[in-house]
């Protein structure tokens, strides 16, 4: 299962960040997870939020430059090895991660990871069939 | 050690009669022969209703139509050619590729006279063949090089052609050779002062004077290279359609630059509407070349904005002076040394696929042109991704600098940020106080 991600351009300027994240409080919008790429001229923030449509529609009308890209989102135990089990997966079946980031829930010893990957429909498969269990929309907005 | 304050004092130094009288006989043969060789001049004077036997005086100059950089580009790359291919030697251009490109043909005695026309300027900053002439100007297309190249060799002094860059060479043949006269723009010269200043060198220059030009400079950049490299700074005019540098250059007065008025005839007009305005008056610049014999433009409008003056100058000089350009007539910037159209930004965004909208930002930083290019980001362009943003934005760069021949800093901003045309829409925002 695949979970929808939007990416949200930020541009290098004071301010441009909370601008953002004041348009999606504004639109009463959840943030499930988030993370953020910068470089010296620019920045990307990518979130997960309890209403992508919604997210989505409110964040062009404000005028921002916003993608979805599917993701896929990977529960894991909190205990030492867990990532790094689910990433030699990837490797060893030829799939490079783009970029990942994690956010822990308020459940206790749940974590998620998300996995951006070049080939999206590849890892999936791979992923079922070493038995690594990929999140779907419910169960990330439900958290 | 010779004394030479002139490089041809009868020229230099001549009376207004006798000026007078060499330009009248020069302008006659040069209508006549832009009429006889070019056929789109030709045209236009005919539709003008002008004939060669018109013009008797530069008084009848009036009477010829002018020429611009689009007429020149329209006629890309030979309308403007006087002499057949097999007759000229040389080819120079213009900064910017397409759309604005301009490309000049010489012949050996138009190059000759460029020649004795930066040696005047070389000799007026107290050059001889006792000097090391150190050229910084880039050598290449760009007419900066080669012209004071071979204005230094008609002087005789030891030349030095560094072309642009590599900074620290530079610094190490200026005091391994003595280098005493320096030809560069404002820019890097103040640079290089920068550059000696910090590798503890200043005593090991002998410098004694500089010849800057290809772009503007204020007062008191001229009094802080002066004061950090301990010259005489001269600044020197000119531009590629009327040869190369040494169009006008400045005495040891730095009171305006004397034109070389036995070659090029300078006349200031409204630039709306035409009209020749009297010695004095404040206005565009324009040019008709009465000795060149390969691409002898007539009228050429400089759209620089400028003033002539004919006021006796204490270095002996009886050419006619003309103001450090004030500014120009039409949207063209010169970024360290370098035309810059604004339309030429629109078309790289566009062939690229961004949204033609955009501000270019220009300051001076530490004498050095900043030169920035605001671009929208589009959602076509943008991505999750940070290299794929990074590969297009190097892509566009690239597409920059070629079109332009130096490389802005791009900076993304959000899409629609920036101001929508109403009318005439602000694309430049230049913060140099010149």
């Amino acid at each position: 299962m695949t979970i929808e991600q939007l990416s949200i351009f930020v541009e290098n300027q004071p301010g441009r960040l909370a601008e953002i994240t004041g348009i999606l409080a504004g639109a009463d919008i959840d943030l499930r997870a988030m993370s953020i790429a910068d470089t010296a001229d620019f920045g990307i923030l990518r979130i997960i939020v309890s209403d992508t449509e919604k997210a989505l529609h409110t964040l062009k009308n404000a005028g921002c430059a916003v993608s979805v890209t599917k993701v896929l989102a990977v529960g894991l135990t909190d205990e030492p090895g867990s990532l790094a089990k689910v990433i030699r997966v990837l490797s060893d079946n030829g799939v490079s991660v783009e970029y990942l980031y994690a956010f822990i829930t308020r459940k206790e010893g749940s974590a998620y990871v998300i996995f951006r990957v070049e080939d999206t429909d590849k890892a999936e498969a791979i992923f079922a069939m070493h038995g690594v269990a990929t999140a779907g929309k419910e169960e990330i907005y439900a958290i | 050690m010779s004394e030479k304050r002139f490089y041809q004092p009868d020229i230099e130094t001549a009376a207004y009669e006798k000026m007078y009288a060499l330009q009248t006989e020069r302008l006659a043969w040069a209508v006549k022969h832009a009429y006889d060789n070019i056929p789109a001049y030709r045209e236009k004077m005919k539709a003008k209703g002008v004939e060669p036997g018109d013009v008797q005086s530069p008084e009848d100059l009036h009477k010829l139509p002018f020429l611009s950089k689009d007429d020149l580009r329209d006629a890309y790359p030979y309308g403007y050619l006087a002499l057949p291919l097999s007759e000229c030697v040389r080819i120079q251009s213009t900064s910017g590729t397409t759309g604005k490109r301009v490309v000049a043909f010489y012949n050996q005695h138009d190059i000759d006279l460029w020649d004795e026309c930066c040696a005047r300027a070389i000799v007026a900053a107290g050059g001889s063949n006792e000097d090391v002439v150190h050229v910084s100007y880039g050598y290449g297309l760009f007419t900066g090089g080669p012209g004071l190249n071979g204005g230094s060799h008609k002087v005789g002094s030891l030349t030095l052609p560094m072309s642009s860059g590599n900074t620290e060479r530079q610094i190490q043949f200026m005091t391994d050779l003595g280098s005493t006269i320096l030809c560069c723009t404002p820019s890097y010269a103040a640079f290089l002062a920068e550059s000696i200043q910090e590798a503890g060198k200043r005593d090991e220059i002998k410098l004694k004077a500089g010849i800057f030009g290809a772009e503007a400079w204020s007062e008191e950049m001229r009094r802080d290279i002066e004061r950090n490299l301990g010259i005489k700074a001269y600044d020197i005019y000119g531009l590629t359609e009327i040869s190369g540098p040494g169009v006008s250059f400045e005495c040891e007065e730095q009171t305006g630059m004397h034109v070389n008025e036995d070659h090029f005839i300078p006349e200031i007009i409204d630039p709306d509407t035409e009209e020749v305005l009297p010695l004095g008056s404040k206005g565009e610049l324009v040019f008709t070349c009465i000795t060149k014999q390969a691409f002898p433009l007539l009228r050429y409008r400089t759209r620089d904005i400028c003033i002539l003056t004919r006021d006796e100058c204490s270095c002996g000089r009886t050419l006619i002076k003309m103001h450090k350009p004030m500014g120009r007539s039409d949207d063209m910037l010169i970024i360290r040394g370098v035309n810059v159209f604004p339309s030429q930004i629109e078309t790289v965004l566009m062939n690229a696929g961004y949204p033609a909208n955009y501000l270019i930002i220009v300051d001076r930083v530490n004498h050095t042109d900043t030169f920035e290019v605001q671009v929208e980001m589009t959602d076509e362009m943008f991505s999750d991704e940070v290299k794929l943003i990074e590969a297009r934005e190097k892509d566009l760069l690239t597409r920059m600098r070629a079109m332009l021949g130096i490389s802005p800093k791009v900076t993304l901003v959000n899409p629609r940020s920036i101001a929508r045309s109403e009318g005439k829409a602000v694309r430049v925002i230049d913060n140099r106080k010149i």
